[in-house]
C-alpha cells in the first residue's frame, strides 16, 4: 500500500525568533524541505512616510530615526542630505568628518549584531553576547556625544547636533582596537568550525544576475561578487579622502555573506581611523533656519548603510513641508529576492539565509 | 536477593527484620522497601535534575561574560526551585484540537523514562537497586522510551512545528542509538558480562584499569559514545528536535506549566544519565581512593556533564539531513570497527 503524502503549509511568523522582528512567511513545505516562500510584510507598517507630509523637514528627523532603528544614523543622514540638497545647505568639513564617524561606528555596531544573531539562528548562542558586548562600547560613545543609544536624532539639516566631547578620539581608538582584536575571537570561534561550514558554505547561493535582478544591494551583493558600493561608485560626504576599498567575495553563498560583513567591520575601522585623526577644526553645523522653505523641486538622495542601498526622494512645493517623502529600504529588496534563490532549501538553511541576508523589518514596512 | 551487597545491605537486613517483626507477608516486604527506594531516587535525581539546571545556567553565563542567576540565594542557589514552584503552580492550557490521551501521556511517559535507568545504575559500592544480569542492556531498552514520549508530544499537540520536532526526534533518536550502543558493545565484549557492577568491577585498583587507558579502542569508543549520547539527549549541537530558531521550541511547544517542567527535567535526567553511563563504562564507575564511592561516581558523573554543557554553549547546530549523514556514514562504521578491533584484542590477549 502506497502511503498518502502531502504538502502543508506553514505560517513561519509573525511571531518567530528567527524573523528578527514581525516578518511573516508562508512556506510550502514537503516534509523539512521548503517549496515555496512567499514573505508577508506590513506588521511593522508605522505610516513613517504619509506622517511626514505633516511635518516640517527638521521634524521629520526624530521619524527618520524609527525608520531602520539599527542604524539610526544612516538614516538621520539619508533625509538631511536629501533636505540639504533640496534647500542647497552647504555643510561644514567638521561635520561632514563627524557624521562619517557616526555613520561608520553605526555601521560596526549594525555588523556586530548582525554577527551575534546570525550564529543564534544558526544554533550557537554564546556569539550572540559576544557581539553585543562589542557593541556596548560604541553604544557607550554614541550615549557621551548625543545622549541617546539607539534613536540618535543626531545628524541634522546642515550639520549635526552636538560637537563631540574632548577625549572622544582616545576612547573611540580604544574602543576599535579592542572590537578589531575580537573579530579574531569571533572568526575564530565559528570560522573554522566545521559544523559552522557544513551549515553555511554552500547553502542559499545567490547568483549575481540574480541579485542584480531584483535590487539587492550592500554586503549581500558584494558578497555575491558585484563590486558596488556607493560610498565610493557615487561619492558623498568625505569618503573620498579616505584610503579604503571595497570588500568583495565571489560565492554568494551563506558562509560569504557572513564573511563579507566582517571584512567591512575592518574597512569601517579603517575609515574611522583615518577620519577621527585627521578631523578638522570649524563648525559642526551651517545656519539653517527651523522654518526653512526649500525651492519647488525633487531630490533623489542615497546612501550606503550597513544593509544596502538607503534612498530618500523628496517633493518640496516651496512650503515648509514636503509635498512627498519616499524612502528606499535596502531589506525590503534584500528580503523579496528570498522567493528567488532560497525555494527548495531545507527549512533550517532558510533561517540561515534569513539571517545572513541581514533584513531589518521595520525597514521593509516603514 | 536482588538488591546488592555493599554499604546499603545491613539496612535492608534491619529493615527487613522490623517488617517481619510487624507480621507482614513477604511480598509486602517487599514492596515497602522498593517503594522507599524508588522514593529515594526519585528525590535525589530531582534534586540533580534541579541542579544540574542552576549549574548549566550558571556555565552559560560565565562563558558569556554574564552573572546568570544572582538574586534567590547565595549565586541564585535555588532559582530553580522557585522556577519548578512557579511552573506547579502556573495554569494548564491546552490546545482545544489536541489529541487529548496523547498529548496527557506523552509528558508522562518522557518523565517516567528518564528515571528507568536508575534501576541498575551504581551509584557506589553496593548503591544499586537491581544488579540485572542485562544490565547495560536493559538502559539501552528503556532510554529509547523517550522517543515515543516525543513522538506522541509533537503528534498530539496538532501543531506543526511540534510535529516537525517529534519527527526529527525520532528519526534522530533512532539513528544515534545505534552507534551509542555499539560503542558501548566494545566494551562488554572485554568485560564479557552486561552487569554494571561486573563492569565496575572489572575496572578496580588504579586508573589505568579503566576502559578509557586499559584498552587501545577504549578513547574511541569513549568518543563515539559521546558524540551519540549527546545527541541522545537532544542538545546542542544536535538539538534539532528543539531547534529554537527553527521549530520554536519543536515537540514541546503546545506545553506549558507543569508537562512543560516535566519534559524540562526529563531532558537533564537524561543527560546525567547519559554522562553516568560513560563513568561507569568508561571511567572506572564509582572506583576511586579516599572518599567514599558515592562521591567519586557523582564526581565522574558531574565531569562528563560539564563537557556537553561545553559543547552545548560553543558549538552551532546542525542541520537534519547533516545529522543522518554523519549518524549512517561516520559513527555506525567506525563503532562497528572497533567492536570487530575490540573483539580481534579480546581474543588474542593483547592487553595488560
Amino acid at each position: 500500500m502506497a502511503l498518502r503524502t502531502e504538502e502543508f503549509q506553514v505560517n513561519m511568523g509573525p511571531h518567530h525568533p528567527a524573523t528578527h522582528g514581525v516578518c511573516r512567511m508562508v512556506l510550502t513545505m514537503d516534509g523539512e524541505k521548503v517549496i515555496k516562500i512567499e514573505p508577508v510584510i506590513g506588521y511593522l507598517h508605522r505610516a513613517i512616510e504619509k506622517i511626514c507630509e505633516n511635518r516640517t523637514y527638521p521634524q521629520c528627523l526624530p521619524l527618520m530615526d524609527r525608520f531602520e532603528y539599527v542604524t539610526s544614523m544612516a538614516t538621520n543622514q539619508v533625509f538631511s542630505m536629501a533636505a540639504e540638497k533640496l534647500a542647497e545647505i552647504e555643510v561644514p568639513e567638521r561635520a561632514e568628518y563627524l557624521r562619517v564617524i557616526m555613520v561608520e561606528l553605526n555601521r560596526i555596531a549594525s555588523h556586530l549584531i548582525f554577527y551575534g544573531v546570525t550564529a543564534m539562528d544558526l544554533g550557537a548562542y554564546t556569539p550572540f553576547l559576544y557581539g553585543l558586548r562589542e557593541r556596548e562600547l560604541i553604544l557607550d560613545l554614541f550615549e557621551e556625544t548625543c545622549g541617546q543609544r539607539l534613536t540618535y536624532n543626531y545628524i541634522r539639516i546642515g550639520g549635526v547636533s552636538k560637537d563631540i566631547l574632548p577625549g572622544f578620539d582616545k576612547k573611540a581608538h580604544a574602543a576599535l582596537d579592542t572590537i578589531e582584536q575580537k573579530l579574531e575571537d569571533y572568526e575564530g570561534l565559528l570560522n573554522e568550525n566545521p559544523i559552522w561550514l557544513v551549515r553555511t558554505k554552500g547553502v542559499g547561493v545567490l547568483p549575481a544576475e540574480v541579485a542584480i535582478q531584483y535590487g539587492v544591494s550592500g554586503p549581500s551583493l558584494r558578497a555575491s561578487g558585484v563590486d558596488y558600493d556607493i560610498r565610493r561608485d557615487d561619492p558623498y560626504s568625505v569618503y573620498h579622502k579616505f584610503d579604503w576599498e571595497v570588500p568583495t567575495r565571489q560565492n554568494g553563498d551563506t558562509f560569504d555573506r557572513y564573511i563579507q560583513r566582517l571584512d567591512e567591520i575592518r574597512v569601517s575601522i579603517k575609515i574611522l581611523r583615518q577620519a577621527i585623526d585627521g578631523l578638522p577644526e570649524g563648525d559642526i553645523k551651517a545656519k539653517v533656519k527651523p522654518k526653512f522653505k526649500p525651492k519647488e523641486g525633487e531630490v533623489y538622495n542615497r546612501i550606503e548603510s550597513a544593509r544596502g542601498e538607503m534612498g530618500c526622494h523628496l517633493v518640496s512645493d516651496g512650503t515648509v513641508k514636503p509635498v512627498r517623502v519616499k524612502l528606499r529600504g535596502s531589506s525590503y529588496n534584500n528580503l523579496q529576492a528570498i522567493p528567488a534563490f532560497a525555494t527548495n532549501c531545507m527549512i533550517a538553511d532558510l533561517v540561515a539565509i534569513f539571517a545572513t541576508m541581514d533584513i531589518i523589518l521595520p525597514e521593509c514596512d516603514r | 536477593m536482588i538488591i546488592a551487597a555493599g554499604e546499603l545491605y545491613p539496612i535492608f537486613e534491619w529493615a527487613k527484620e522490623l517488617l517481619t517483626g510487624l507480621g507482614l507477608p513477604e511480598v509486602w516486604q517487599h514492596l515497602i522497601i522498593y517503594g522507599a527506594l524508588a522514593a529515594i531516587l526519585f528525590g535525589t535525581l530531582s534534586v540533580f535534575a534541579l541542579f544540574l539546571v542552576w549549574w548549566e545556567r550558571k556555565i552559560a553565563a560565565h562563558i558569556q561574560q554574564r552573572f546568570g542567576p544572582m538574586r534567590v540565594g547565595w549565586h541564585g542557589w535555588y532559582q530553580t526551585i522557585m522556577d519548578a514552584v512557579k511552573l506547579l503552580q502556573k495554569e494548564d492550557i491546552r490546545v482545544a484540537i489536541r489529541d487529548k490521551a496523547v498529548f496527557f501521556w506523552a509528558p508522562v511517559l518522557c518523565f517516567v523514562a528518564a528515571f528507568l535507568a536508575y534501576v541498575v545504575m551504581p551509584f557506589g559500592e553496593g548503591l544499586i537497586v537491581a544488579d540485572l544480569n542485562i544490565g547495560i542492556l536493559y538502559i539501552m531498552a528503556v532510554t529509547t522510551f523517550t522517543v515515543i514520549a516525543l513522538l506522541m508530544a509533537g503528534w498530539g499537540s496538532h501543531n506543526k512545528y511540534a510535529l516537525l520536532g517529534g519527527m526529527r526526534s525520532a528519526a534522530q533518536v533512532v539513528s544515534y542509538e545505534v552507534p551509542m550502543a555499539v560503542s558501548l558493545l566494545a566494551i562488554v565484549v572485554f568485560t564479557g558480562s552486561l552487569s554494571m557492577q561486573d563492569i565496575v568491577n572489572s575496572q578496580s585498583g588504579y586508573i589505568w584499569n579503566w576502559f578509557i587507558f586499559k584498552v587501545p579502542f577504549g578513547p574511541i569508543a569513549f568518543i563515539t559514545y559521546t558524540i551519540a549520547a549527546v545527541a541522545e539527549a537532544n542538545r546542542v549541537p544536535f538539538d534539532i528536535p528543539e531547534a529554537e530558531s527553527e521549530l520554536v521550541a519543536g515537540y514541546n511547544v503546545e506545553y506549558s506549566g507543569m508537562k512543560f517542567a516535566m519534559f524540562f527535567l526529563a531532558e537533564f535526567i537524561n543527560l546525567f544519565t547519559v554522562s553516568a553511563i560513560a563513568t561507569t563504562v568508561f571511567f572506572g564507575g564509582w572506583n576511586g581512593p579516599l572518599l567514599p564511592s558515592w562521591v567519586w561516581f557523582l564526581l565522574k558523573t558531574f565531569g562528563i556533564v560539564l563537557l556537553m554543557m561545553l559543547f552545548r554553549w560553543t558549538y552551532p547546530r546542525l542541520r537534519v539531513d547533516q545529522l543522518m549523514k554523519f549518524a549512517w556514514k561516520f559513527l555506525v562504521p567506525v563503532t562497528f570497527a572497533n567492536l570487530i578491533l575490540a573483539g580481534i584484542i579480546k581474543y588474542y590477549g593483547w592487553y595488560w
